[in-house]
C-alpha cells in the first residue's frame, strides 16, 4: 500500500510541474506585460505610477528577464512565500482573493460530488436489478437528458422555477442579511438553503454518467455464475446483491472521480457565474476579461492542482478497497 | 495505470449493455443477403434497427439542411433589427382574422414607453394586420460568390414590416431568424473542431499504439495530463489571450483550434486501444509476415477494420465541441458579435432578470439540447452497429 502511494505521489510531481508551466504560459500569453497593462489601467482611472514604483515592480516580477527566470520567480514565490502576485483589478494580493473564494469552491465541488453519489447509487442499483422496468427506462431517459442539457441552461431554468414559481430568493450563497454576519448556526442553515440549487445543477451531468456506469457494471456482475451459485444455496436476494456483486461493481464507480472531478470544476465556473456565487469561477472570468493575468493564472493553477489532488485521493481510496489495483499497478 | 483501464472498460461495458441492438433481420433480408453484404451495408442494417438513432439521424440531417439554406429560410438577415421592438414577445400566426377573411397574418403591436424607465411594453393591436406569405421578397443575401437573391421562404409580404415569431432580443432582432442563422456556426464549429482533433488523435494515438514502448508511455502521460485537468479554465485562459481586433473568421478558427487542443486526447485513447488490440490479430500478423511495410499494414489493414468505430467516436465528440463553444461564447470569451452562434445568442440570457421579461431568449439553448441529443443518439447507434460481425 505504501509503495503504491509513494509511486502515485511520485507520478504527481511531473504533472504538477506541467500544470504550473501551462498556468504561467497563460499568464504570459496576452500581448504586453503586467506593468504595461497596470499603467494603462491606472491612466484610465486618472492616476499615475511613479517611475520608482514601476521599476520596483519590474524587478519583483522579473519582467526584463527571460521566460525561465520569470517562471522561477513566480513559482518560487508561490511555493516558498505563498505569494501569488498582485491583482491590479482588485488592488489586493491574489492570495487574499483566493483565500476568500477557494473554500466555497471546495465546499461546492465536494458537496456536489457527494450528492451525485447519493443520487446515482440507489438509482443505478435499481436500474440494474430491475432492468427494462419502467423505472429503468425513466432513469435512462433522464440520464440522457442530463448529459445533453448544458449546465447554464439548467441553472437558468431552475432559477426561473425557484424565483417565479416558489418565490425563493436565488443567486449567491447567502441571503442579504447573512452576507457579512459572523458564522453561526443560522448562517450555516442559510448557506445550506442556497447550496442545493448549484448542487443539483452541477451534479446532473455527473449523476447521469454515474448511473450508466454503475448499471452496466452491476448487470455484468449479476450474470456471473457465482451469483447463481449463491442464489441456489438459498441466500436472500438483498444479501446476494450487497455481499458480492455490488462490492465489485462499486470499484469502477469510485475511479470515475477521475473524470467527474475535472468536469465539476469546469461546470462550477459557469454555474457560479450564472448564480453569482462567491467562488473562484466568477473571479477567474472577471480576471480574464480585464486581463488581470496573475489572478487568472493563479486561479487556473490552484483549481487544476486541487483537481489532480482530488483524483489522487480517489485513486488511493480505490487502491485501499481493491487489492487488484494496489498490487497490479506496476 | 490500471485505474484508468478499469474506467475505460466500464465505459465500453455501457456500450455493450445497451438493449435493443441485436441484429434482428430487417425486412427483406435473407441469410444469403447478409452473407453477401459488405461491412458498411451490415453496419447500416444494424443502425437502421436502432430507432432512436434513426430519429437522431433525421434530426441531424434537417439541422444541417437548415444551416445550409439559412439565409433563405430565415425571414430576416442577421443584421436586421428594429429598436422599437426590443424584447417584443412572440407573435402568433393567424389563418383567419376576426372578420372571417382567410390569409396568413400576424397582429402588430402598439408601443408604450414607460416615461421613467424607458422600458417598452408591447400590446397586441388587433387592428394592425401584418400579412405573411411564402417566397416573399426581403433582405438580399449572397447565394454563391457574386450572386445575390432576396427571396425568403417565409415572411411578411411587405418587406418594410417586421414579424417576431419567437420574440425579439435586446436590440430588437428576430429570434427565429437569429436561431436559423446561428445554426451555421454552431453546427460547423463541431465539425471543424473534430476534424482537427481527429488528425491529431489518429496520428498520436496511432503512433502510440503501433510503436508502443517508450513512445507509448510518453504520449500516454501527455494524454493523462490533459485528461486530469479541468478543461474549461484552460479554454477560457487561451480564449482570453486571443487579440480583440481579430476578424470573426480568424477568431472562429482560433476557437476551434483551442477546443481541439484538448479534445484530441479522447480520440487518441480510442485509436491507441484499437491498435493495441489489433496488433496481435492474425490478419495483421500475416500481413506483416507477407512483407507489407508498416504504412501499408496501418492504412490498408488496420485502419479500415475499425473505421466504423472511429466514425462512432467522432460523432460522439461533436456534441462535446458544440457544448464547449456554447459555454465559451455564453461566458463572453468565445465567439463574439457580429458572429451569430447559439452560444453568442445565449449570452444575452446570462442575467436571469432578463429572463423574467423575455424567457424566449433561452430558445437557442433548446436548439443546443436538441442538436446534442440527436448527435448522441446517432453516435450511440453507430457505436452499437460499428461491429456487425459481433454475435
Amino acid at each position: 500500500m505504501l509503495t503504491f502511494m509513494g509511486r502515485r505521489l511520485l507520478y504527481m510531481v511531473p504533472t504538477l510541474f506541467a500544470i504550473s508551466l501551462v498556468s504561467f504560459l497563460i499568464i504570459q500569453l496576452p500581448p504586453g506585460d503586467y506593468i504595461t497593462t497596470l499603467v494603462a489601467q491606472m491612466e484610465n482611472d486618472g492616476q499615475s505610477l511613479d517611475a520608482a514604483t514601476i521599476e520596483a515592480l519590474r524587478v519583483r516580477y522579473g519582467l526584463d528577464e527571460p521566460f525561465i527566470v520569470q517562471y522561477w520567480l513566480w513559482i518560487s514565490n508561490i511555493l516558498f512565500h505563498g505569494d501569488f502576485g498582485q491583482s491590479f483589478q482588485w488592488n489586493q494580493p491574489v492570495a487574499v482573493l483566493l483565500e476568500r473564494t477557494l473554500p466555497f469552491t471546495i465546499l461546492l465541488t465536494f458537496s456536489t460530488l457527494l450528492f451525485t453519489w447519493v443520487i446515482a447509487f440507489p438509482i443505478g442499483i435499481y436500474s440494474a436489478v430491475r432492468q427494462y422496468s419502467p423505472g429503468d427506462y425513466l432513469a435512462t431517459t433522464i440520464g440522457f437528458l442530463g448529459l445533453a442539457i448544458p449546465n447554464f441552461l439548467l441553472a437558468l431554468g431552475l432559477m426561473y422555477v425557484a424565483l417565479f414559481v416558489f418565490g425563493q430568493s436565488v443567486g449567491g450563497l447567502f441571503s442579504p442579511e447573512y452576507e457579512t454576519a459572523p458564522w453561526s448556526l443560522a448562517k450555516m442553515g442559510d448557506l445550506l438553503g442556497h447550496l442545493w440549487i448549484p448542487m443539483v445543477v452541477l451534479g446532473t451531468a455527473g449523476t447521469a454518467g454515474l448511473i450508466r456506469v454503475l448499471r452496466a457494471n452491476l448487470l455484468d456482475e449479476l450474470r456471473k455464475p457465482y451469483v447463481v451459485a449463491a442464489r441456489s444455496r438459498g441466500l436472500s436476494e438483498p444479501r446476494i446483491l450487497l455481499k458480492y456483486p455490488l462490492r465489485v461493481a462499486v470499484n469502477p464507480f469510485l475511479s470515475t472521480i477521475g473524470w467527474v472531478l475535472p468536469a465539476l470544476v469546469s461546470g462550477e465556473i459557469i454555474v457560479s457565474q450564472v448564480l453569482s456565487l462567491p467562488t473562484t469561477g466568477p473571479l477567474l472570468l472577471g480576471a480574464l476579461r480585464s486581463q488581470d493575468m496573475y489572478l487568472a493564472g493563479a486561479v487556473i493553477f490552484i483549481v487544476s492542482v486541487l483537481t489532480v489532488v482530488g483524483t489522487l485521493l480517489s485513486d488511493i481510496l480505490l487502491a485501499k478497497l481493491d487489492p487488484r489495483v494496489r498490487l497490479g499497478a506496476k | 495505470m490500471s485505474i484508468n483501464i478499469a474506467s475505460e472498460e466500464a465505459v465500453a461495458e455501457v456500450a455493450t449493455a445497451e438493449p435493443g441492438v441485436e441484429p434482428e433481420a430487417p425486412d427483406g433480408t435473407t441469410k444469403v443477403d447478409r452473407d453477401r453484404a459488405g461491412q458498411w451495408r451490415l453496419v447500416w442494417w444494424r443502425f437502421r434497427a436502432h430507432k432512436l438513432a434513426m430519429v437522431g439521424l433525421v434530426t441531424i440531417i434537417v439541422i444541417y439542411v437548415i444551416a445550409l439554406l439559412a439565409p433563405f429560410l430565415a425571414p430576416f438577415s442577421s443584421t436586421t433589427f428594429d429598436a422599437d421592438y426590443i424584447y417584443a414577445p412572440p407573435q402568433r400566426v393567424h389563418v383567419v382574422d376576426d372578420d372571417g377573411n382567410w390569409g396568413l397574418h400576424a397582429l402588430g403591436f402598439t408601443l408604450e414607453q414607460d416615461p421613467e424607465t424607458f422600458a417598452l411594453t408591447h400590446t397586441v393591436n388587433p387592428e394592425d394586420r401584418i400579412d405573411l406569405g411564402f417566397f416573399v421578397r426581403g433582405d438580399s443575401y449572397t447565394v454563391v460568390g457574386p450572386i445575390t437573391w432576396d427571396v425568403h421562404l417565409f415572411g411578411p409580404t411587405d418587406p418594410d414590416r417586421v414579424v417576431y415569431l419567437m420574440g425579439a432580443d435586446r436590440i430588437g432582432r428576430d429570434m427565429f431568424s437569429m436561431l436559423i442563422h446561428g445554426t451555421r456556426i454552431s453546427m460547423t464549429i463541431g465539425l471543424v473542431g473534430v476534424a482537427l482533433a481527429f488528425g491529431l488523435g489518429v496520428l498520436l494515438g496511432g503512433i502510440s499504439g503501433y510503436v508502443g514502448g517508450a513512445v507509448d508511455t510518453i504520449i500516454q502521460r501527455i494524454v493523462e495530463f490533459f485528461m486530469s485537468l479541468p478543461t474549461l479554465p484552460l479554454w477560457l485562459g487561451l480564449a482570453a489571450a486571443l487579440p480583440q481586433d481579430w476578424s470573426s473568421t480568424r477568431r472562429y478558427f482560433a476557437i476551434t483550434i483551442i477546443l481541439a487542443i484538448i479534445a484530441w486526447t479522447d480520440l487518441a485513447r480510442v485509436v491507441r486501444g484499437k491498435f493495441l488490440s489489433l496488433r496481435t490479430e492474425e490478419f495483421v500478423v500475416s500481413a506483416r509476415l507477407d512483407g507489407s511495410p508498416g504504412r501499408r499494414v496501418i492504412f490498408r489493414h488496420m485502419l479500415p477494420s475499425f473505421s466504423s468505430h472511429l466514425i462512432a467516436s467522432l460523432t460522439l465528440s461533436i456534441p462535446a465541441m458544440i457544448l464547449a463553444e456554447t459555454s465559451l461564447s455564453f461566458l463572453g470569451l468565445g465567439l463574439k458579435a457580429p458572429t451569430v452562434s447559439w452560444g453568442v445568442l445565449l449570452e444575452q440570457a446570462q442575467n436571469f432578470r432578463v429572463l423574467q421579461d423575455a424567457p424566449w431568449l433561452l430558445l437557442p439553448g433548446v436548439a443546443v439540447v436538441i442538436a446534442v441529443l440527436a448527435l448522441n443518439f446517432v453516435g450511440d447507434g453507430l457505436r452499437d452497429a460499428a461491429d456487425p460481425y459481433r454475435a
